[in-house]
């Protein structure tokens, strides 16, 4: 990436951005709109991550008052919550990741093995479709369909295990609702980015190894898996780097009192402890901890990549 | 002899990709019917008999049409508003979201554009680290948008990523010599982005625009942080106020659970009337899926 833009920008002179504004005002005034938005609604909120270190008061709203250093940090590392806080994002989130990252390659590799070009394209349709269901119509799907009594799903796997299971209001089954119903939704999606490296694979390697006598298993082996890896890679980076931010939304709307505790996580109990019960300062620190986490786990990842794979994103 | 054995070997091969023939094709339908049999029940079980739903009795066509679900639903107040609520969040949001959104990423994409690396690394910055939620509720309400429609249109107008999808397409596949005969032709940038770049971007356009409209459609985090009026809140919130209303705790009776069945059925049709006119916009703005997503990933 930072090759091609050193390359565009002409190395001779370097035009200052006031020298050239009577040129390019319009270029500014485009950009303009884009830059105010994110200016208020994302970085004016970075300026509130000091309330971490701050008593809140409704007074002074963002700036906050008194500075008591790591007081809240040190009030959350000792809550009673904070080991199961953290264990059950951990769990959930590389649990999601261990299951969820390697299905969508592999079903890159399927679709790409179809001949017929009529029916890869009809399984495309399909299997990109549950991405576009919400959050709130995906959870009530898991309600109805996977309820002990009158779900289609629920009922089999009752069936099956002799006993009512209720798949939802349980602490040893959530895990796997959660991360089976993410695979899902979101595989057909996230295969797309590998089906897009997958048709810029040259020709002439596909020809060149039939020549050379190679069947269609050790075309996908040798051939289409090794084309995948860049992209495998830098996604995994990403996916690493968000490890901390599982699903607010989808976690929140499936809890209930029989699956708390092992559903509890860090962003709903921020959520809670700070919009629900206002201790603002608090659930900021808890927040700032998040981030901080997240931000390493980027770091750590980045790294090995770099010293593995000479890959990064940065 | 040695031309008989390549015959057989041949023959051997054909055979081992047939058997992958094979695999692939029976994988392929058991995905197909992981995926699309939950969608295809709820649709079947939405205008069956409830009590024969929830005895296991419609499994594959739907059995005794009902409506029972679906004439619940409309009759539901509520649900309408939040429905039209919905529509004109969607509408006006991505209406803001593309006039904000791509005449930025032109601007980005123009080489000349000095600021152009450092405004770059200045919305890619919000990708990774983020003020988190309680300091952006805290701004938002400072501005004194709690309670307001204008929360669903105005703040995060500018989705970074929608932005470097649109911004790479216009880098990629806009040619410079268009840009130098408009320019020859006195076209200043407005102009140039107005009757030049847009026309020729369709494609990316419409990607973007289903993903912002999605977005909205189907958004319930914005109503649950920030809305507290019943009659602002879009159609998830509503959707979620309805759904947890019917899930009675049955307490085991005969009784109790024909009345589960039925509010199960009106479950159903909630899913399918909430869902549809996403799935009916979607096929439409399929085939450029691929193009969006690869573009976007060139740079990231």
């Amino acid at each position: 990436m930072d090759k091609r833009m050193r390359s565009n920008s002409p190395g001779k002179k370097r035009a200052g951005i006031v020298r050239t504004f009577r040129r390019d005002w319009m270029l500014w005034a485009m950009v303009l709109p884009a830059v105010l938005a994110v200016l208020v609604f994302n970085y004016w909120p970075m300026y509130g991550i000091q309330l971490a270190f701050r008593e809140y008061s409704f007074k002074t709203g963002l700036t906050g008052g008194k500075f008591v250093g790591l007081k809240y940090f040190s009030q959350f590392v000792h809550n009673y919550q904070f080991k199961t806080l953290i264990g059950n994002t951990l769990r959930i989130s590389l649990t999601n990741i261990l299951f969820g990252f390697p299905m969508p390659v592999i079903l890159a590799l399927l679709l790409n093995q179809l001949r017929s070009k009529k029916f890869k394209g009809f399984m495309q349709t399909i299997v990109y479709l549950p991405h576009f269901i919400s959050t709130v119509v995906m959870v009530s799907l898991l309600t109805v369909l996977l309820s002990p009594n009158s779900g289609v799903i629920g009922r089999l796997i009752s069936a099956l295990a002799d006993g009512n299971i209720n798949l939802l209001g349980n602490t040893s089954t959530f895990l796997g609702v959660y991360v089976g119903s993410e695979i899902w939704q979101h595989c057909g999606w996230n295969c797309i980015i590998y089906l897009a490296a997958l048709s810029s694979v040259d020709t002439q390697l596909y020809d060149a190894a039939k020549i050379d006598g190679a069947n269609r298993f050790q075309i996908m082996r040798y051939i289409e898996v090794p084309a995948l890896t860049t992209t495998m890679i830098m996604l995994f980076i990403l996916w690493m780097g968000g490890v901390l931010n599982t699903g607010f939304e989808k976690i929140y709307l499936m809890q209930n009192t029989m699956n708390l505790p092992v559903s509890e996580v860090i962003s709903t109990y921020v959520y809670k402890i700070g919009l629900e019960s206002n201790q603002i300062s608090y659930s900021s620190a808890i927040s700032l901890f998040n981030n901080l986490i997240n931000f390493a786990f980027l770091y750590m990842t980045n790294k090995i990549a770099k010293r593995k794979s000479d890959m990064s994103l940065w | 002899m040695a031309e008989k054995k390549t015959k057989i070997l041949r023959r051997q091969e054909s055979l081992q990709d047939r058997i992958f023939n094979l695999t692939v094709m029976g994988l392929s339908v058991l995905i197909l019917i992981v995926i699309a049999y939950p969608v295809y029940f709820v649709l079947i079980a939405s205008i069956s008999n409830p009590a024969m739903v929830s005895t296991g009795q419609v499994v594959w066509f739907p059995r005794e049409i009902n409506l029972y679900g679906y004439e619940k639903v409309f009759q539901n107040t509520k649900m309408w508003t939040g429905y039209m609520n919905t529509i004109i969040y969607a509408v006006a949001g991505t209406m803001v979201n593309l006039a904000v959104t791509l005449p930025a990423a032109y601007a980005l994409s123009r080489r000349e554009f000095a600021a152009r690396k450092i405004l770059n690394l200045f919305f890619v910055f919000t990708m990774f680290f983020s003020g988190g939620l309680i300091a952006t509720y805290l701004v938002i309400k400072e501005i004194g948008m709690i309670n307001s429609r204008w929360v669903f249109i105005i703040p995060f107008c500018v989705n970074v990523y929608n932005m470097i999808i649109a911004r790479s397409f216009f880098e990629s596949s806009l040619p410079e010599e268009l840009r130098e005969a408009a320019v020859l032709d006195g076209c200043s940038h407005f102009q140039y982005f107005c009757k030049v770049v847009l026309p020729l971007s369709k494609a990316v356009i419409s990607v973007v625009a289903l993903y912002y409209l999605v977005a909205h459609w189907n958004d319930f985090f914005t109503g649950l942080l920030y809305i507290h009026k019943e009659k602002f809140l879009p159609l998830q919130n509503v959707l979620r106020s309805i759904l947890l209303i019917s899930q009675t705790g049955g307490n085991g009776g005969a009784g109790a659970t024909l009345q589960q069945s039925y509010a199960d059925q009106i479950k159903y049709a909630i899913i399918i009337v909430s869902t549809l006119p996403v799935i009916v916009i979607y096929p439409f703005v399929q085939k450029y899926f691929e193009k969006g997503v690869m573009i976007g990933a060139v740079k990231g």
